[in-house]
């Protein structure tokens, strides 16, 4: 199981993957967008995703992104 | 001279800009969201408007709160600094509509150097050199990868509307082709550019040098010398220098020549930049494009020829004549401090607790925040332009690495160290660098 979190603050741009989907390691999960930058979150481990953010949600550094187990 | 201005802008350019109003005696005006509140920029304004929420789009891109500031505070010109409105000539016709003074070339000028596939056949014709590359919009994968085969990788594949490196991407071969066409066609439908795509011969070892030209009221343009900026990440500069240590004597004067020649062709006036791209091997040069505005990287021109460019920019838009006879002394360089990770360059806003500039002689802050401000993810990460000056390079390279170690900031995350790693790098300290100098530190 591996959590994945926010590395800084930033708008959810895009959700990439739909929620119970099976992703593999270095799979895009979501697309973040901080100080005109977009920021890919890709999956640390193979499994299926449980998404904690929708697109348009603010992030804190830290946050809870997706949990794939 | 103008009794009020408004500055359509925030962070260092709007501070950098009022300073020099200020200065002038012109009422300054600044226009902020309510993120920006508490900058700098709008304390040190003689009057400030709110304009709306955190998202520029309805705040510093919303042109009419913008126009409505102005009408409001009975400001007479606007000023557009950089990014944001700065080369939006729809923007520049309705400032001219409501009554007001435009700061800046002709919407005619924005529009034809706005178009990069537009602005290259122009400059062709006015005999500056340009890269092989493609003289129509190129719309689907299909035509790109005819015209790249034609052109020989590596190829650029960039939109004809952005700017600022966003979309901009490398093919070495065919089979990276569609990979840097999807990144660029997506680039230009999200920032609102047209879908056309330009294709141009990429030089492998090159140098990104750019004239600083003015263009006066009585048709006359002036090169102001060049400026270095080959320290890149992601398409973006980082730092710039004046003069570039790439470059000859010989080679600077046809690059000047030719972008006198550049803005002339475009009866351009007020302060712009002709990008080039230079083969550092060949010594030899190709138009890139032409900002149709001040540049973040101005105050590296000011500091070498003494000339303060948006006191001139005013001046050229009031309709005086200017004089200058700016001969470039000594050595600037310009480090841009961003509020991102030092190793991977990825954004880290924040909220600043310790902000401690550096200062002695031959240095120079221009910054946008201070102690107390939060640096927020709604707008580019540029906190501070740190800038130096010596009778120097070596001077100016020993002042800089003083001035890094001396600048404090806790809070965001910063690129300070990463411009102190710069400042020790071989390749740096001799001048003979190019725009592969970051991803060759960070490979």
């Amino acid at each position: 199981m591996a959590e994945i979190r926010a590395e800084m603050v930033a708008n959810v741009w895009k959700v990439v993957v739909a929620e119970g989907e099976t992703v593999s390691e270095g799979d895009t999960l979501v697309i973040l967008e901080s100080m005109k930058m977009e920021i890919p979150v890709i999956a640390e481990d193979d499994g299926v995703v449980q998404l904690k953010v929708a697109e348009g949600d603010v992030v804190q550094e830290g946050d809870l992104i997706a949990v794939i187990g | 001279m103008f009794e009020s201005v408004l500055v359509a802008n925030r962070g260092e350019i709007a501070r950098r800009i009022i300073r020099t109003l200020n200065e002038m005696g012109i009422r300054s005006i600044a226009v902020h969201s309510e993120a920006d509140a508490d900058l700098p920029f709008v304390r040190e304004a003689s009057e400030s408007v709110n304009i709306g929420p955190a998202n520029p789009a309805h705040s510093y891109l919303d042109q009419a709160q913008v126009l409505a500031a102005a009408r409001a505070t009975g400001a007479e010109a606007i000023h557009p600094g950089y990014g944001f409105f700065s080369e939006n000539a729809e923007f520049a016709r309705a400032v001219v509509a409501a009554g007001l003074t435009w700061i800046g070339p002709s919407p005619e000028a924005i529009v034809q150097m706005g178009d990069k596939i537009n602005a290259r056949n122009l400059m062709e014709a006015a005999g500056v050199p340009v890269a092989a590359g493609t003289r129509e919009p190129v719309t689907t994968i299909e035509e790109a990868t005819k015209a790249a085969a034609k052109i020989g990788y590596p190829v650029m594949v960039k939109t004809a509307g952005g700017g600022g490196g966003i979309g901009m991407g490398v093919a070495h071969a065919e089979d990276g082709l569609a990979k840097a066409f999807d990144q660029a066609t997506r680039a230009a439908a999200r920032f609102g550019g047209t879908a056309a795509i330009l294709l141009e011969r990429y030089i492998e070892r090159a140098r990104h040098v750019e004239v600083q030209i003015l263009g006066l009221n009585d048709g006359r343009v002036l090169a102001l010398g060049e400026r270095d900026c080959s320290v890149q990440r992601r398409h973006q500069k980082v730092v710039e220098e004046s003069p570039s240590p790439g470059i000859t004597p010989e080679l600077r004067d046809r690059m000047l020549a030719a972008a006198a020649r550049a803005g002339a062709a475009v009866n351009y006036r007020g302060a712009g930049t002709v990008e080039c791209l230079v083969d550092a091997d060949a010594q030899d040069f190709v138009f890139l494009e032409m900002n149709t505005r001040l540049q973040v990287e101005h105050p590296v021109t000011e500091l070498v020829t003494g000339v303060d460019l948006v006191a001139a920019q005013l001046r050229i838009a009031a309709g005086e004549d200017v004089e200058i006879d700016a001969v470039p002394r000594g050595h600037a360089i310009e480090f841009r401090v961003y509020a991102e990770d030092p190793k991977r360059f990825l954004p880290g806003p924040g909220h600043i607790t310790v902000w401690v500039e550096p200062s002695g002689e031959g240095v120079r802050v221009d910054s946008g925040y201070e102690a107390g401000n939060t640096v927020t993810p709604f707008y580019d990460p540029l906190m501070a332009k740190l800038c130096v000056y010596g009778a120097t390079r070596a001077e100016a390279v020993e002042r800089a690495r003083a001035a890094v170690a001396g600048f404090a900031i806790t809070g965001p995350k910063h690129n300070l160290p990463f411009c102190a790693e710069l400042l020790d790098h071989p390749e740096f300290v001799s001048g003979d660098y190019d725009t592969g100098l970051v991803s060759r530190m960070r490979s």
